[in-house]
C-alpha cells in the first residue's frame, strides 16, 4: 500500500523562520561582517546582497565529547602493505575518525569560516538598523502635502452628477409618509365610517355622499404631495483627506575643485550611495539632482558629477544658490521632502563661508528636512567648518561630520541618521 | 488492486515504461511492482505514504534532521543554510530521498530525480527502510512510530507558546541547554512509555504543576526532616544518573514549568532517534540490500529494461561504494557499504556456504536465506549484527585492518590484518567502533548536594584512558543555566583520587 502526495506546491520556505533566528542570534557578527563589506563595496554595487563572514567557532554548538589521549583502536579498509606487529610512527596532524556519527551534511570539507549570503532586503535591514530619518514626522504633520479626494458621506446640496439615487428615494419616501400621514388617518376612519353606513339597514343617502365626497378630496391631496422634492436629494459628498507626500529630492552638493582628488570623491560617493538607498527605504520616488561647484556651480549629470576633473578655487556658496534656486524652481518644499547633502574638503574662500551659512540659515534649512555636511580631508578645518558649526548649534536639521578616511564613512553615516531616542515633543 | 493485476499481466509482456521523467502513474505502476516483490520476499512494512518534494524543500528536511514537523530554533536555519552553501557550490548532492519512521512511513522523493532514481528510492526507503523501522528490536521497543508525528506537533505548538509567553530569547537559551546535552537525554535500559498527543496534552498541566510542587518539597527544610536526612546522610542521588536531561527535569530546583516541558521535549526526541544512531550500518544495508534485490528481481522477470538496469547499477555502485583508506575520499568506513555487503554475503553463506563458513557460521550455512536475513534483522543492533555475521571473506574482500593506537608511545601498531589470525579480533574492534558507550562520553551525575549549596557534581569515566574534550566548559555553562547552581565534573586521576577537570562557574586554582 502506497499514497503518493505531491507536496512541491507546499508553501516553500519553510524554514525562514529558521533562517530569522539565526540572523536574530547573530545578528552582531552579522552587522559586523556588513559594516566590514560596505567599505569594500564596489561603488555601484548597491543593488544585491551580501556574503556574510563569520567564524565558525562562534557557531559551534557545543556537546561532550571524546578528546585526545588514550587508547584508541580502529579498523579500516584497504589493507595494501601492513602487516600485524608493524609499527608506523605517528601521523603529524593525526585526527580520530569520528565513527558512524553525525549527519551526512558533516561529511563536508572542514571550513575555518561559516560563509553565507543574505538578500538585498537583509542587507539593507540591518545596514540602517537603528537609523532613522530625523525630523520626519513632525514636518510631516505641519506641512500636509498632497490631498486624495475620499468620500465623506452625504449632503444636500451639490451638483447633479453626485446624487445619490438610493438615498434621495429613501428620503422621498420618508418625507411623503411624513406629510401624508395624518391625511391617511382621517381617509381610514371615513372609509370606515363609510363601509359602517353601506351595512346599516337604513339608507344614509345624504351622510354617504358627502363621506364619499370627503375621501375624494383626502384622496386628491394624498395625491398631491410632490413623489420627489428638491428637499430629497441626495448629494455624496467627497472630502480632500492630506496624505504625505513620499516624494523626496536628494541633492548632492560636492566640491570639485583642483584640491579634491579622485581618492576624496569616490568616498563622497560612497556616502552619496548610502544616503540615497536609506532614503529610498522610506520613499518610493527620489529625484537625485548633483550640483557641482568651484567657483561657479553647475547642475550635471551621475557621470560627470563624479568623474569630470575641474580646477580653480572653490566659492562653495554658488552651489547652495543654485541648490535654493533649483528647489524654487521645481520642488516645492509643500510637495517634495528636501535632503541635501553636501561633500567638501574644507577648501573654500574664506570670505565666502559667512554667505554660505547665511544662506543656509535662511534659504536652504527651513525647507529641508535634512541637511548633511561632510568634511573629508586629513588637515586643520577651515572657515567652512566653524561657520557650519555656528549653524549646527542653532538648527536641529543640520548635522555636520568629519571623514578622515574610507573606514569613517559607514560609522559617521551612523552618526548622522542614528535613531534619536529622546524624542522631544 | 485491480490495477496491480491489470499492470501485471500487461507487464508480463512489455517492461515498464523506462524514460527518464516520471509522472505519477508511472510512479504508482513502478510502486506497485516493487510492493508485490517485496510481499514476496515477506518484507512487512507500515503503509508508505510518499510525498514527492522539490530540492529546496529536500535542504528544509535536512535542516530539521529529518523531522517532518520541527520546533523554530535557530540551529535548524544554520543548517539549512549549510546545506544550500554546499550544495550551491556543488560539494554535495542531496541525498535522493529521506525516509522517517512514523506510521504511516513518509518518504521524501525528489522532483529532480529520473524515473529510474524513484524506483531506487521507493525500493530503498519505502520497503527497505521501512521494513527495518517495522521489524527492528530496537525500534520496535523504543520509538512508537504511529505517535511521533502527533508528538512533534504537539512539541512544535509547545515550544510556539511558551515563545509568546516567555520571549524568544529565554525559549532559545533553554533549548540551546538542551540541545547541548541532548545525547546524554537517553534511557538506555528502561522502555519509555508511549505517548500520543492526546494523553501527552491531558498530561501536561497536571505534570507541570505537580513537579514544581515537588521539587518544592524536595528541597524544603522543616526541622524534623532535616535531621532524619542528616541522620541518613543520604547521598542524592541515591545511584549515578546517567540520563541528564531527565535528571535535570525532575529535579532541578528552580526550572520554570515550561522548561522542564522543553527538556523533556528535546529528550523524547532525542530518545526517538536512538535507535537509528545505533542501527545505521544494518539500516542502510539492509534497505541498499533490498533495492538491489528488488530491482534485480524485476528485471529477471523482465519488467524493467537493461537502460534502467544500467542506471540503476550506476547509482548503486556510488552509493555502495568503500574507498580505501589511503584514497583521498576516504572518511572511515561507509556504513552503505559494509552493510550491504554484509547481507549480500549472509545470503551466499546461507546459500552457497564454505568449509571456512560452516566453520565460523555453522548456524546459519546452508539454511534458508531469507529466514536467515530477517532474524538477522530484527534482533541485532550494529555492534552486535557485527560482531555476528561478519564472515572471514569480508574482511578479506574489505581488507579491513586495525590500528591499535596508544597516545603513550610514539607509534601506531598494526594489531590485526585480514588473515587467519586476525579475523576475529579486526572483527570484534570493528563491532567496538559501532557500540556507542565506547563512542559516546560517559559522564554521569552522582552528587546534587540537596542539603547543602545544591552543587551538582558529574563524574567522567574515560573510556580507554581517553580525555573529556575541549568543549566540556561550554558545555557546562549550559548545564549550570538549567541548574542554576553550581556545576563541576570530576574525572578519577591515576592516584584514584577524583579531580576537578572542569567546573562552572569557574574556581580559581591557586596553581
Amino acid at each position: 500500500m502506497a499514497n503518493f502526495i505531491d507536496r512541491r506546491l507546499n508553501s516553500k520556505n519553510k524554514s525562514t523562520v529558521n533562517r530569522q533566528r539565526f540572523l536574530r542570534r547573530y545578528k552582531n557578527q552579522i552587522k559586523k561582517s556588513v559594516s566590514d563589506a560596505i567599505n569594500q563595496r564596489g561603488v555601484t554595487d548597491v543593488n544585491s546582497g551580501e556574503s556574510i563572514v563569520i567564524p565558525k567557532r562562534d557557531l559551534s554548538e557545543p556537546v561532550f565529547h571524546q578528546g585526545e589521549g588514550g587508547i584508541k583502536d580502529r579498523v579500516h579498509p584497504g589493507n595494501d602493505q601492513f602487516a600485524s606487529g608493524d609499527r608506523i610512527p605517528r601521523p603529524q596532524n593525526q585526527q580520530g575518525q569520528g565513527g558512524g556519527q553525525g549527519d551526512a551534511s558533516d561529511s563536508g570539507e572542514g571550513e575555518d569560516d561559516f560563509t553565507f549570503s543574505i538578500s538585498k532586503q537583509e542587507y539593507l535591514n540591518l545596514l540602517f538598523e537603528d537609523l532613522e530619518l530625523p525630523n520626519l514626522e513632525k514636518n510631516q504633520l505641519d506641512k500636509l502635502i498632497e490631498y486624495k479626494t475620499v468620500r465623506s458621506g452625504y449632503c444636500a446640496e451639490g451638483v447633479p452628477s453626485n446624487i445619490d439615487i438610493v438615498k434621495s428615494l429613501q428620503g422621498s419616501i420618508a418625507r411623503r409618509i411624513a406629510m401624508t400621514s395624518s391625511k391617511r388617518k382621517q381617509l381610514k376612519e371615513l372609509e370606515q365610517a363609510l363601509k359602517v353606513l353601506n351595512h346599516d339597514k337604513h339608507d344614509h343617502i345624504h351622510q354617504e355622499r358627502q363621506l364619499r365626497l370627503d375621501i375624494d378630496e383626502l384622496k386628491e391631496k394624498i395625491s398631491k404631495v410632490p413623489y420627489i422634492d428638491s428637499f430629497d436629494l441626495r448629494y455624496r459628498n467627497y472630502a480632500k483627506q492630506a496624505v504625505p507626500t513620499s516624494k523626496a529630492v536628494m541633492f548632492c552638493l560636492m566640491d570639485v575643485s583642483g584640491s579634491m582628488d579622485q581618492a576624496t570623491k569616490e568616498m563622497a560617493k560612497r556616502f552619496y550611495i548610502l544616503l540615497y538607498l536609506f532614503l529610498s527605504r522610506t520613499y518610493k520616488n527620489i529625484d537625485v539632482i548633483y550640483i557641482r561647484h568651484h567657483t561657479q556651480a553647475k547642475e550635471v549629470d551621475e557621470h560627470e558629477f563624479f568623474y569630470s576633473q575641474e580646477t580653480g578655487g572653490t566659492i562653495a556658496s554658488s552651489a547652495l544658490e543654485l541648490m535654493n534656486e533649483i528647489i524654487t524652481e521645481r520642488y516645492n518644499d509643500n510637495q517634495w521632502n528636501i535632503y541635501g547633502a553636501q561633500a567638501s574638503d574644507g577648501d573654500n574662500w574664506a570670505d565666502d563661508s559667512p554667505r554660505c551659512q547665511a544662506i543656509l540659515e535662511k534659504q536652504i534649512l527651513p525647507k529641508s528636512r535634512y541637511f548633511s555636511y561632510i568634511e573629508i580631508t586629513q588637515r586643520a578645518h577651515q572657515t567652512l567648518w566653524q561657520h557650519y558649526q555656528k549653524v549646527q548649534q542653532s538648527h536641529t536639521n543640520f548635522a555636520m561630520q568629519h571623514i578622515k578616511s574610507v573606514e569613517d564613512i559607514y560609522p559617521v553615516f551612523r552618526e548622522l541618521f542614528k535613531k534619536n531616542t529622546k524624542s522631544a515633543a | 488492486m485491480t490495477m496491480t493485476n491489470n499492470t501485471l499481466e500487461k507487464a508480463k509482456v512489455t517492461p515498464l515504461d523506462d524514460r527518464p521523467d516520471w509522472t505519477f502513474d508511472l510512479l504508482a505502476q513502478y510502486q506497485s511492482e516493487i510492493a508485490r516483490v517485496a510481499d514476496f520476499y515477506r518484507l512487512d512494512t507500515y503503509t508508505n505514504q510518499i510525498e514527492v518534494i522539490t530540492a529546496e524543500q529536500m535542504m528544509d528536511a535536512y535542516a530539521s534532521v529529518g523531522m517532518p514537523i520541527g520546533y523554530s530554533h535557530w540551529t535548524f536555519g544554520k543548517k539549512f543554510i549549510q546545506t544550500e552553501q554546499n550544495y550551491k557550490r556543488g560539494q554535495m548532492g542531496l541525498a535522493y530521498e529521506i525516509v522517517i519512521n512514523s506510521s504511516p512511513c513518509i518518504s521524501y522523493l525528489m522532483e529532480e530525480n529520473t524515473m529510474t532514481m524513484q524506483a531506487l528510492v521507493m525500493a530503498h526507503a519505502c520497503y527497505g527502510h521501512n521494513s527495518f523501522f517495522k521489524g527492528n528490536y530496537l525500534f520496535k521497543s523504543w520509538t512508537d512510530a504511529s505517535s511521533i508525528i502527533d508528538y512533534l506537533l504537539f512539541a512544535k505548538n509547545y515550544i510556539a507558546e511558551c515563545e509568546q509567553k516567555y520571549g524568544i530569547s529565554e525559549v532559545e537559551s533553554t533549548l540551546d541547554a538542551c540541545h547541548a546535552l541532548m545525547s546524554h537525554g537517553v534511557d538506555r535500559y528502561k522502555r519509555p512509555q508511549k505517548i500520543s498527543l492526546d494523553e501527552e496534552l491531558k498530561r501536561q498541566n497536571e505534570r507541570a504543576e505537580y513537579l514544581q510542587s515537588q521539587v518544592n518539597a524536595l528541597w524544603r527544610t522543616v526541622p524534623k526532616k532535616e535531621q532524619k536526612e542528616n541522620e541518613q546522610n543520604s547521598q542524592f542521588p541515591s545511584e549515578p544518573q546517567e540520563n541528564i536531561l531527565y535528571f535535570i527535569e525532575k529535579n532541578a530546583p528552580l526550572l520554570k514549568p515550561w522548561q522542564r516541558e522543553i527538556v523533556r521535549i528535546v529528550r523524547k526526541i532525542s530518545q526517538y532517534f536512538y535507535p537509528q544512531k545505533q542501527t545505521q550500518v544494518m539500516n542502510e544495508g539492509w534497505a541498499c540490500f533490498w533495492h538491489y534485490t528488488i530491482l534485480n528481481h524485476l528485471y529477471d522477470e523482465g519488467l524493467v529494461t537493461d537502460k534502467f538496469m544500467l542506471e540503476f547499477l550506476h547509482s548503486h555502485t556510488n552509493v555502495v561504494a568503500q574507498p580505501e583508506y589511503n584514497s583521498q575520499y576516504y572518511s572511515g568506513i561507509n556504513p552503505y557499504a559494509l552493510g550491504f555487503n554484509m547481507f549480500i554475503d549472509i545470503r551466499r553463506i546461507c546459500e552457497n556456504p564454505t568449509d571456512e563458513d560452516r566453520e565460523f557460521f555453522p548456524e546459519i550455512a546452508g539454511s534458508n536465506w531469507l529466514d536467515t536475513l530477517h532474524f538477522a534483522m530484527e534482533n541485532f543492533k550494529d555492534e552486535s549484527f557485527i560482531s555476528q555475521y561478519l564472515s572471514p571473506k569480508l574482511i578479506r574482500d574489505f581488507k579491513l585492518f586495525h590500528i591499535h593506537d596508544d597516545s603513550e608511545k610514539n607509534y601506531v601498531e598494526i594489531g590485526a590484518i585480514h588473515n587467519a589470525q586476525g579475523y576475529k579480533k579486526v572483527r570484534e574492534n570493528l563491532a567496538n567502533q559501532y557500540n556507542l558507550s565506547n563512542l559516546e562520553v560517559n559522564i554521569q551525575i552522582i552528587d546534587a548536594n540537596i542539603d547543602g549549596d545544591r552543587a551538582l557534581t558529574l563524574r567522567y569515566t574515560p573510556h580507554n584512558g581517553v580525555g573529556l574534550g575541549d568543549s566540556k566548559d561550554e558545555v557546562l555553562k549550559h548545564l549550570h543555566y538549567l541548574w542554576h547552581f553550581d556545576v563541576k565534573i570530576v574525572q578519577e586521576n591515576k592516584a584514584g583520587v577524583d579531580e576537578v577537570i572542569a567546573s562552572c562557574p569557574k574556581i580559581d586554582k591557586d596553581e
